[in-house]
């Protein structure tokens, strides 16, 4: 059969084929979409791109709390004479389309005042009638044509709007002063002693004096701050002799134009702040859509549903869940989280705990026991009572632990600070002994030399050197899906000896994709009639079955019931079939027989009372995984790390190669201690996971990678997110941050010809400024230039390596 | 020559007067957000086609 794609969102029509309008969807969801689209006008979000929409899959009553004003209020940014100002952050904006029919929101509601869409954020600002439009009306509006807005505990925080601009500003100012001081000192380049030049050349001059005050006092300051801090820690760290070039260039040029000598190093002084700067501002690659810095706020709901007892009447209660107390009573529904520690009161729960702890089954409570925070409900409504604050909760806690409020840049101390160390200790000397030479040859000429030594020697080229070379690789990495927070890191992947992998959800992929049947055979049929039954269902189970069952003859059944929770029973003439868990199919006892038994996720199956069998769904190990494990044993050490039961151990073995260390049952707080005693043997460690168990780790190993099958949903905080396809090319990414080492070596030898060129003008006592002011600006561009050219053929290469699998 | 003096304050109050738009514009945010006008420019009122009639029918029918 021919595979239809829908017509909104692009994903192929595997169960059921709408026509509409001429038109093929998946769903009744991608069909609502395009008929509310189409009858305001706004069809042309289907012209501007093909199949750009997003398939709506949300509960009505999950937006309930925005009716609750005071939580509304921590959410909008404005809110006077009935005009209200929302930001949402919206994760399925992903093209044109979607910047255009969000910024046309007023033609689907008139009272949407304005949108204004900020892509690389992934947000929208809403300005609209709040009399005529409430925000629960607003959100549910969004989330009917497909973009839901995402709204966590997170946003209930304090926003913090002050961004960080600071940099822009000095970079502004440096290049400012240095066009300005250009000009100003061109005149004197060509040293003819003119009438008119000699008249005017001190107000230049002065005027060149001041444009360098704010280059020096503000967009250089940072440099001097860190190079005083890096003293006090007693480390020579590269902005030290920088922050020394900047002081005696600035310091040298006053007094030769107050002394009338000369015209000082002005224009070499601006030009090497803004070059720094620019540097800085270069490496400073950021993924705004992005979050490194997540914990558990972002993942838990803003607010629960109380239930209050008046007058012997239950009623439910939207509430903010920080306002919950111990022995609140609270309604968890399907598919909603459980926020707090709390113990089961009423319902059948079916937790599935596999973002918190690891294990990849959910499992059942009865009521009495206890749920931990961060479960997630699978089945009907249960009611629970609260035991312990949201703060205080067995998962929440782990976010007490110190790791989270280190910094882990400080504790980091980076190739450019480790050739500075021996860099300026040379520099010193060479400008100690050359001074000492020039006393006894020529005392006049000696503090002309030591400062000269000391701007030539300045290592500008050297400080520029990695800020290029990693700021490309970060594009390049972010290019392959490798999303890193910074430059640092790639920096320290070069140096990961251990590396460590979380089990479910990492090393295996979310969803269950394998299914293997156990039991005795099913005939034709049966056959018909199982997969003419599981058709009409909906349940996820029943349609990744479906999907995989031969649809040739499909025998439609004529009595079909679902029975919420656990199963189909169905028949046909005189067939009677039971499809689901293994109480419902009433036969518990052959089922455990089997090896795919109750602990596992399956559908058992019986045919007119009597057993059949089971089909089992497996979490499928990612592709490429024992390639991945035997290229990167080559020269690391590889451990499994996992919280779920060491059920899969051997065929993990069979998978990996030997010599993989495996540990099984390993809570959140084992995690982070197992990584920290590998550090104290003196290891480099890579921390690969994906759900809050691994938060700790994460943050406590050298670099924490987190997988994501979708970078628009939440990950823990991290290091990098690593999109789950390309979890194959894992080790191209270390191969690659090694080579930027290289890259980054051979700049500091070009940079290194380049000073010890200019150390030669120095020591000699010729250092004239317009010298200066050539070869310090040559030797920033070509560092520059290689480093780019180096990295973008590093670039190239590994394109053409991966195209082949892709 | 004087007037070189006008000269060189002319050209400090023009660059000036383009520095402190630089830095009125980073603060109003103008830098905070490149992409989206990049896209949004392209945009143009007029292509929103209204919904021809034809097509309504056909939908009726259909649905």
């Amino acid at each position: 059969m021919h595979i239809l794609n829908c017509f909104h969102c692009g994903e192929e029509c595997l169960d059921e084929v709408i026509r509409f309008s001429e038109k093929d969807f998946c769903c009744t969801g991608c069909k609502t979409v395009f008929e509310i689209l189409n009858t305001n006008d706004l069809s042309y979000y289907y012209e501007l791109e093909r199949n750009p929409g997003t398939s709506p899959k949300f509960s009505e009553n999950k937006f309930d709390f925005l009716d609750n004003p005071e939580i509304a209020e921590k959410l909008l940014e404005f809110d006077h004479n009935n005009i209200q100002v929302i930001s949402l952050m919206i994760p399925s904006i992903h093209c044109s389309s979607c910047i255009w029919v969000l910024e046309n929101l007023n033609k689907i509601h008139k009272f949407v005042r304005s949108s204004q869409v900020d892509f690389p954020k992934k947000r929208v600002r809403i300005s609209f009638a709040s009399d005529k439009l409430t925000l629960k009306e607003l959100v549910i509006m969004l989330a009917r044509i497909g973009y839901e807005p995402s709204i966590s505990l997170e946003s209930y925080e304090p926003k913090n709007s002050n961004i960080d601009r600071s940099l822009i500003y000095k970079l502004g100012v440096a290049g400012f002063a240095f066009g300005n001081i250009m000009f100003l000192s061109f005149p004197e380049y060509f040293e003819i002693n003119e009438f008119w030049l000699e008249k005017f050349k001190h107000l230049f001059r002065w005027l060149m004096f001041s444009f360098s005050l704010p280059v020096v006092f503000y967009a250089g300051k940072d440099y001097f701050t860190s190079a005083w801090k890096g003293l006090h820690a007693g480390m020579l760290n590269i902005d030290v002799p920088i922050a020394l070039g900047i002081a005696v260039l600035f310091l040298r040029s006053t007094a030769e134009i107050a002394f009338d000598l000369g015209t000082g190093f002005f224009d070499s002084l601006s030009g090497l702040v803004f070059f720094l700067l620019l540097g800085r501002f270069f490496q400073q690659k950021t993924y705004s859509f992005l979050s490194f810095e997540r914990d558990y706020k972002s993942y838990f709901p803003i607010a629960v549903t109380r239930l209050n007892s008046e007058e012997n009447r239950q009623k439910e209660e939207q509430v903010q869940v920080y306002k919950i107390k111990i022995g609140d009573r609270i309604l968890i529904r399907n598919e909603e989280l459980i926020p707090m520690d709390c113990i089961l009161i009423k319902g059948k729960a079916r937790i599935d705990y596999s973002f918190v702890t690891g294990e990849a089954e959910p499992v059942s409570r009865k009521s009495g026991e206890k749920l931990f925070a961060g479960g997630r409900q699978q089945g009907g409504i249960i009611e629970v009572e609260a035991v312990k604050p949201v703060q205080q909760s067995y998962l929440t806690e782990l976010w007490n632990n110190e790791v989270f409020s280190k910094d882990k840049n400080n504790a980091f101390q980076n190739l450019t600070n480790q050739i500075s160390q021996r860099f300026t200790i040379a520099v010193l000397s060479i400008a100690i002994v050359a001074t000492v030479f020039w006393m006894f040859y020529d005392a006049s000429r000696a503090w002309n030399v030591f400062t000269a030594v000391l701007i030539i020697a300045c290592p500008c080229a050297i400080a520029l050197s990695a800020p290029f070379t990693l700021g490309n690789m970060l594009r390049i990495f972010g290019k392959h899906k490798l999303y890193l927070k910074e430059a640092r890191v790639i920096e320290q992947i070069s140096q990961i000896d251990t590396v460590v992998f979380d089990k479910t959800g990492t090393i295996t992929t979310s969803k269950k994709e394998t299914i293997t049947y156990e039991g005795l055979e099913l005939n034709d049929a049966e056959k018909q009639l199982l997969t003419g039954s599981l058709r009409a269902s909906n349940h996820p189970l029943s349609r990744a079955l479906y999907r995989i069952l031969d649809k040739n003859d499909i025998a439609l059944p004529e009595n079909f019931e679902e029975v919420t929770g656990k199963g189909l029973l169905t028949s046909s003439s005189d067939l009677k079939l039971k499809i689901g868990s293994s109480e419902f199919v009433k036969q518990p006892k052959a089922a455990q027989t089997l090896s795919g038994g109750a602990s596992k996720t399956s559908v058992h199956i019986s045919a007119n009372d009597e057993y059949k069998g089971c089909f089992s769904f497996h979490n499928a190990y990612r592709k490429g995984i024992s390639e991945l494990f035997a290229s990167l044993s080559e020269d690391r050490e590889l451990i499994i790390l996992s919280g779920d039961n060491a059920g899969e151990r051997e065929k993990l073995e069979k998978l990996l190669p030997a010599g993989t260390l495996m540990f099984f049952d390993q809570n959140p707080g084992d995690k982070l201690q197992f990584i920290k005693d590998l550090q104290q043997q003196n290891r480099k460690v890579m921390m690969i996971g994906d759900g809050l168990n691994d938060a700790g780790a994460l943050a406590q190993s050298e670099v924490g990678i987190a997988i994501s099958e979708d970078i628009n949903v939440f990950s823990p905080a991290c290091d990098g997110i690593l999109d789950a396809r390309k979890f194959g090319d894992i080790n191209k990414f270390f191969d690659l941050s090694s080579k930027a080492i290289k890259v980054i070596k051979w700049s500091f030898m070009l940079s290194l010809c380049y000073n010890l060129v200019g150390l030669g003008f120095a020591v000699t006592g010729n250092l004239m400024p317009v010298v200066a002011a050539i070869l310090m600006p040559l030797s920033s561009i070509s560092v520059v230039f290689f480093a780019t050219l180096a990295t973008q053929l590093l670039g190239k290469k590994l394109e053409s390596n991966l195209k082949p699998e892709s | 020559m004087n007037i070189i003096y006008l000269l060189l304050a002319i050209s400090l109050v023009v660059a000036l007067i383009f520095f402190v738009a630089f830095i009125f514009s980073v603060r109003k945010g103008q830098y905070d957000d490149v992409y989206t006008p990049s896209v949004r420019m392209l945009f143009e009122d007029e292509i929103i086609k209204n919904p021809n009639t034809n097509q309504s029918v056909k939908k009726e029918k259909s649905s």
